[in-house]
């Protein structure tokens, strides 16, 4: 298994006695090269995963090696959210918001079972199934929690991924701002804004038929 | 400083109750069902009979309040645990109420420690306190439709009453539950709800209750007085508690802790799992000492069932029970001095102990941190020589040189000692009103013990002393913290030493387990304070009602107290003092 | 002195700090002892080149048990009692029993099984109780995706492994339920 990244890979014959100091590759590698060896992720640790995390971040299995050992709390400042831990309803606006407040680029992390897809703790009333329901995820990592090795594998992953970006393809440099995701509001359950149509069809559709189906809208 | 044990006075609950209801005649009666201990108060009395029982009697601590909703009839009981301090068995009152309109004298004006517990009540089953000052719900956001734990309730993703699902043999098909659901997420609205017109509440209610912490005769200065919310993400890692402070300049005139960001139904789902499927759910409520979770869950129902776990299961239990301990504590120390500013390098060093704990657990019971390593009648699996050799080398060689390490390191520190002196000062009476357990308690110059006072498996056959200090501030817990990992590390030499050969599970597990019907409230020391467990069981393979006591949620009601007065910095540090942990608060 | 815990602080941090290079100077053994309990000195464990020993009773998320028989088919041990399905907390198991062709009865073996990893919280209750030591935990914990979707409910072909692998990431277990599987095979001496 190669972890290492090739960036001699333009085809060019070096000479053996200069292979150690010179290399010539693209820009898109250098770029991505560059990036993905200095992530930053943003100190978000919600529940048991965030202890992982912070075991990862401690003396044995040291992320710092990889460039990830400045965690920031300001979202300004990040390039990566490691969401770490389940996401309840209370939380989730919260979660938008310091996404939509980070700087492109930036990448997501779903920690965990229950930040990847709601976990064991799914089928109550107050956890979303996922954070993948309203922002966009890079990399999933399941397990109950991820073991600090599990972690650093995950992240292996995303630097990989990054690793293989083309700048071409990069929203930081097209001529209109990134588009927010909007804020979910918290009702009487948790509502996403872009979802507004639907709710509204399916509440007024019981009260007309007076169907007794029940409010989730699955046969009993 | 440490102390000698304490005693159990010889009164029983009986008397207690007997007394009660001879001074209350008509409005007191024992509770008759089998199983089921406590008297049954009537709803006007309640007041009366609790100022009774805390100046008369010396019953001074409040530690749990809870309800069980007992559909389908028409009733609500509310359950209250009462001990005293010095020493006693605990007491157990119920009131009853209805469920079409269930309101109830509040506690709090004598035992302030009801606050959360009551709008937790409120939150989840829709009883009305009367004369709580600030009832609002705690773990939901205002205008949550409904309220969750009442048994008529059911979630978005519901499928059946209890667990196993029907649904998943002999013909099961997997799929994701919330592909069902027409918004395929875990919501559902009530009907004719208009999202587009809808404004939310927006937290408006805890400003407010700040905004009239003004003082009067300020108007013209309004600029002075700021509002700011810590949380619910920030540098401290202590994961997502928010606390809403109202400053005038850098001082803390009110301070509200806001909760809820971490609520993940623990309670209902443990209505609906089997008694051996909750053992799992226990290890994520306070997340960093698991295995203490499982003992307190596992007592509590081994009393419904009347079984004890032989002599080599004891003596695993509370090995690994104290190893839990110093691992949390070590962790805590290292993050009050995070939060002090000395960013991350004590943390590593106690990060390096609680890493060599985790190994141990590990290779026990299978996984870091979620063990599930206990069962109703002893423990799951033996630990082998060469896990023992590697515990007993940590707790005689490598543990006390650390210990000393990091006490060398830390305590005479000036800036610590400049910083922590004289900070977020509680009183014991204070403590004891606040219902303050744990370091916190112990801090301030009480030295209650649950593990001398009420003991549980075999602390009573073991040597150890309670630590506790005098002046109540940031700096006492933290130096109760250090000396109880000295002293666990006492307590781990004497295990290893008598450690017995022997089987460690009365009878065979079973999964289906059925207990009989009644009531249970065990609990234990846990490293951050009394965890108690309440369970009632109606004779099925799952229980009715399943409460968890977190002691983290309780020693958070004296937080406002501790912070009013002080610089916002210092609010930090108590909090740090505190130990909270979201999954037990929240749970 | 005034300053004098400062300093005392600061001493313990310099000789740590100088112990992380002089220990791996003057003790050739110094590595093999990175991140375990005789460790002083540097404590980090460079994953992903080196690792720490995987303890035997490590679980991940589990896997189902097969042997391959004469036409190198799988044969797996499950035969769809349904226990574990019944015993798992999270009630992430789905299986569907085998139904004979001809009779239309069910056979003792299972024709679907899923597991959905993203409820799993890998407690290991399934193992435990299965009584024909079918389903057992896994130690492989690199299971990071990009996409998630369906494919975090596992089907059976990707949940079987062979025997062998077993054996190799349990001996201690796999040798004491064979020789349980041994006595119970052999005819009781009278």
């Amino acid at each position: 298994m190669d972890e290492k990244q090739d960036l001699n890979n333009s085809g060019y014959e070096i000479p053996e006695e200069l292979r150690h100091q010179v290399t010539i590759t693209t820009l898109e590698k250098i770029y991505n090269w560059g990036r993905s060896n200095s992530m930053w992720p943003m100190m978000f640790g919600l529940a048991c995963c965030a202890i992982e995390m912070i075991c990862t971040a401690a003396s044995r299995y040291d992320f710092s090696r990889f460039g990830m050992e400045v965690m920031r709390p300001s979202p300004r400042q990040a390039d990566v959210m490691i969401v770490a831990g389940t996401v309840t309803k209370k939380m989730l606006p919260q979660i938008v918001r310091l996404y939509n407040q980070m700087s492109l680029p930036k990448y997501v992390v779903a920690m965990g079972a229950c930040a990847s897809g709601g976990g064991p703790f799914k089928e109550g009333y107050s956890v979303v199934p996922g954070i993948d329901t309203y922002i966009p995820v890079d990399v999933y990592i399941t397990g109950c929690p991820p073991t600090p090795q599990s972690l650093i594998n995950g992240l292996n992953a995303l630097q990989k991924k990054v690793m293989n970006e083309k700048m071409s393809e990069s929203g930081w440099y097209a001529k209109e701002p990134a588009k927010e995701v909007p804020i979910p509001v918290l009702g009487p359950d948790v509502f996403d804004p872009r979802k507004s149509e639907l709710i509204f069809a399916e509440t007024h559709k019981q009260a007309e038929t007076g169907d007794d189906i029940g409010e989730e809208g699955e046969p009993k | 400083m440490s102390d000698s044990s304490i005693q159990i006075e010889p009164s029983s609950a009986d008397s207690t109750y007997n007394d009660l209801i001879a001074q209350f005649p008509g409005l007191i009666e024992m509770e008759t069902r089998p199983g089921f201990t406590g008297v049954v108060v009537s709803t006007v009395a309640i007041r009366k009979v609790m100022l009774y029982l805390k100046e008369q009697c010396g019953f001074d601590y409040l530690t749990s309040l809870t309800a069980v909703d007992d559909f389908p009839e028409d009733k609500i009981e509310l359950i209250y645990h009462l001990y005293k301090t010095t020493g006693s068995p605990i007491i157990e009152l119920k009131l009853f109420t209805t469920r079409e309109s269930p309101v109830v004298p509040s506690v709090m004006p004598v035992y302030p420690g009801a606050d959360f517990q009551e709008r937790e009540v409120w939150d989840l089953f829709g009883v009305h306190f009367e004369g709580h000052p600030d009832l609002r719900r705690l773990l939901l956001w205002e205008g949550f439709a409904g309220h969750p734990l009442r048994k008529d309730w059911k979630e978005p993703l519901f499928e059946e009453d209890v667990k196993p699902f029907k649904s998943r043999w002999p013909e099961g098909k997997g799929i994701h539950r919330e592909s069902l659901n027409p918004f395929n997420d875990n919501v559902q609205y009530p009907k004719e709800f208009d999202p587009n017109g809808f404004t939310p509440d927006n937290d408006e209610s805890v400003y407010k209750i700040l905004q009239s912490k003004i003082p009067a005769g300020s108007d013209d200065l309004k600029v002075e007085h700021m509002i700011v919310n810590l949380g619910p993400q920030h540098p401290s890692t202590h994961g997502v508690f928010r606390m809403a402070a109202l400053l005038e300049g850098e001082k803390v005139l009110a301070l509200k802790p806001v909760i809820g960001y971490m609520h993940r139904n623990h309670e209902k789902i443990g209505e609906r799992n089997t008694w051996l499927q909750n053992m799992p759910y226990t290890d994520r409520l306070d997340y960093l000492s698991s295995m203490s979770n499982n003992f307190g869950y596992a007592l509590a129902v081994e009393k419904l069932l009347g079984i004890q776990p032989p002599e080599r299961a004891e003596f695993l239990r509370v090995m690994m029970a104290e190893l839990t301990r110093i691992a949390s504590h070590a962790m805590a120390i290292g993050f009050l001095l995070n939060d002090l500013g000395a960013f991350f390098t004590p943390s590593l060093y106690a990060l390096e102990e609680r890493e060599l704990i985790l190994d141990i657990f590990e290779s026990v019971a299978g996984s870091r941190m979620m063990c599930n390593y206990f069962r109703f009648g002893g423990v799951v699996r033996d630990i082998t020589e060469a896990d023992f050799k590697q515990v007993k080398k940590l707790v005689e060689d490598r543990l006390p040189r650390k210990i000393d390490d990091i006490d060398l390191y830390l305590t005479e520190n000036e800036i610590v000692q400049a910083r922590c002196e004289g900070v977020g000062v509680l009183t014991a009476e204070e403590a004891i009103a606040f219902s303050e357990s744990g370091p916190m308690l112990r801090a301030s110059g009480v030295p209650y013990d649950i593990r001398k006072a009420d003991p549980y498996s075999i602390y009573d056959q073991l040597e150890f002393d309670v630590c506790y200090r005098q002046h109540g501030d940031v700096y006492d817990r933290y130096l109760v913290r250090l000396d109880e990992i000295r002293q666990s590390i006492r307590i781990l030499q004497q295990v290893i030493k008598y450690m017995p050969q022997g089987p460690i599970q009365t009878g065979k597990v079973q999964y289906a387990v059925r207990v009989p019907a009644g009531e249970a409230y065990g609990r234990v020391e846990g490293p951050r304070g009394e965890l108690g467990f309440y369970v009632v069981s109606d004779g099925k393979a799952n229980p009715k009602r399943y409460h968890v006591r977190a002691p983290s949620l309780m020693n958070c009601t004296g937080l406002e107290k501790m912070c009013v007065g002080g610089k916002i910095a210092d609010a930090v540090t108590i909090l740090g003092a505190v130990d909270v942990v979201l999954g037990e608060v929240d749970r | 002195m005034n300053g004098k815990g400062l300093l005392k602080g600061l001493g313990l941090t310099f000789r740590h700090f100088f112990a992380t290079y002089l220990v791996d100077l003057f003790d050739k053994n110094a590595k093999k002892r990175r991140g375990t309990i005789d460790a002083d000195g540097l404590f980090t464990v460079q994953f992903p080149e080196e690792s720490l020993v995987i303890p035997e009773e490590f679980r991940v998320i589990p896997f189902l048990i097969y042997t391959l028989d004469e036409n190198n088919q799988r044969k797996y041990r499950c035969t769809a009692c349904g226990i574990c399905s019944k015993v798992c907390p999270t009630q992430c198991i789905w299986i569907t029993r085998k139904k004979d062709p001809e009779t239309g009865k069910p056979v003792t073996e299972s024709e679907e099984f899923y597991i959905d990893i993203d409820k799993c919280m890998n407690c290991g209750s399934c193992a435990e109780f299965c009584p024909f030591d079918a389903i057992k935990m896994d130690h492989n914990f690199k299971i990071a995706t990009y996409v998630r979707g369906e494919t975090h409910i596992l089907p059976k072909e990707k949940l079987g492994r062979p025997l062998e692998y077993y054996a190799k990431i349990r001996p201690n277990n796999y040798a004491a339920e064979e020789a349980e599987r041994a006595a119970k095979a052999q005819p009781a001496q009278v």
